[in-house]
């Protein structure tokens, strides 16, 4: 058996996953980082972003966004507010949001509408871009 | 005594009661299963959390980040308090609001001003009839909520604190212990506070921190407002479930024993009527036999 490390991903509402993987990459504040096997223990805040991790040589693409990780030398924790598998996303749904945030956007009104709109977008952005990875990676079925 | 048709009418409009209490009874205990089950999936995330920041707040010294520091001089207090948006449920908003009561007027008291902020209809209302100024309300909200929702008090209550609009923050909300108790509970929300037992010396830990320790405490502490507001929210939630099953099925029985006793005086009433139309036939029998 190949060297894992168990992979738990928590939110709020429910247990999202809870797997022995090969590899998890993750959006930190300061960069994206990876996580294999035996990693020095280490705490990080996450961005917006989509994180990865390698299963059976597959890989597979899960949008977190808000939260932190904790890393121990047999497991990664992760505690994001919002998580969802690339098969989950709904794409639509991601489009007008970021329609939505675009139109803002440029009307530019109160400052206060500016950064909401402005996380918004980015949320939509790596959501869509989340399930581009999972479809090109052939993990996520259309 | 009441005319026979009036009794019976009586039975039926209890029977009927019987029946509005009885399914709200299964209502509620549908509503429970789902209100506990949201509990159980929050839960790991919620200790999750507390275990880090427990963690990471006792390596550090409180001035380090204002959520964590005490203030000297404490002038305006906030009070979050969690009731339900429907009545029916026995004491439980009352009992929730006089610990919000006893509370405030403790603080003023003291001479601190007291800011409210009552999630649900009920504590609004309490609150409102007595003449308190509330500062912020939202109401009905509590039938269909999610950590959004959380997300909003939280950021608003950082909000304040970090502009000195509130010195400190409490948070009055229903335990759901069991399904026959239901305690209402008032627990510090800003400062956070730090576990004095377990102190830690220096940033000794074995943890790589990225960023910094303060720049992910700067991170976590907000979040777990947001955590322990919410966890306020799901408890009373499934606190008022429980404690309106409770009530429903109280009311239920009352039905039946009420039906009992209607019972008992309709026969009785019949009875009488009965003899009483004995008596007159018999008196006219006798009547004509002497004419």
């Amino acid at each position: 058996m190949a060297n894992l490390i168990k992979l738990e991903i928590v939110t709020p509402d429910r247990n999202l996953l809870s797997e022995e993987v090969e590899y998890v990459g993750a959006p930190g504040v300061s960069g994206e980082f990876g996580v294999l096997p035996s990693h020095i223990p280490f705490l990080s805040a996450l961005s917006i972003g989509s994180l990865l991790y390698k299963q059976n040589g597959k890989r597979y693409y899960i949008f977190v966004a808000g939260g932190f990780a904790e890393v121990t030398p047999s497991k990664v924790t992760v505690l994001a507010e919002v998580a969802e598998k690339a098969e989950e996303i709904s794409v639509e749904r991601a489009r007008k949001a970021r329609e939505k945030a675009e139109q803002r956007i440029n009307q530019q009104k109160e400052e206060i509408d500016y950064v909401r709109a402005k996380a918004a977008m980015a949320r939509a952005m790596h959501r869509l871009k989340c399930r581009e990875s999972g479809v090109s990676a052939g993990t996520c079925s259309l | 005594m009441a005319p026979l048709r009036e009794i019976k009418r009586k039975i039926g409009a209890v029977k009927k009661t019987k029946q509005i209490t009885k399914a709200m009874n299964m209502v509620a205990s549908a509503k429970l299963r789902g209100a506990q089950q949201r509990i159980e999936r929050f839960r790991p995330y919620a200790e999750k959390y507390s275990e880090i920041l427990t963690d990471l707040s006792s390596r550090v010294d409180a001035s380090i980040h204002p959520l964590l520091e005490k203030r000297a001089e404490i002038k305006t207090v906030g009070i979050i308090l969690i009731t339900s948006d429907k009545g029916l449920c026995g004491s439980f908003n009352v009992n929730l609001c006089n610990t919000a009561l006893r509370l405030s007027n403790k603080k003023k008291e003291e001479g601190k001003e007291v800011k409210l902020f009552c999630v649900g209809k009920k504590g609004r209302n309490f609150f409102r009839v007595r003449k308190y100024d509330i500062e912020e309300s939202y109401p009905d909200v509590m039938s269909n909520f999610d950590f959004q929702l959380a997300s909003e008090i939280g950021s608003k209550m950082n909000d304040m604190y970090l502009k000195e609009e509130l010195d400190e923050v409490h948070i009055v909300f229903a335990e759901f212990v069991s399904m026959v108790r239901q305690l209402p509970q008032t627990s510090q929300l800003l400062p956070v506070q730090q576990d004095e037992e377990s102190v830690q010396e220096g940033p000794t830990s074995e943890y790589i921190f990225e960023p910094s320790m303060e720049g992910l405490l700067a991170e976590i502490l907000p979040r777990f407002i947001k955590v322990q507001v919410y966890r306020g929210l799901l408890d009373t939630s499934a606190s008022e479930h429980a404690a309106r099953m409770t009530a429903m099925d109280n009311a239920t029985k009352n039905c039946d024993e009420m039906v009992g006793q209607l019972t008992l005086v309709y026969n009785k009433a019949r009875q009488a009527a009965i003899t009483s139309e004995l008596m007159d036939i018999v008196g006219g029998a006798e009547a004509l036999k002497q004419g």
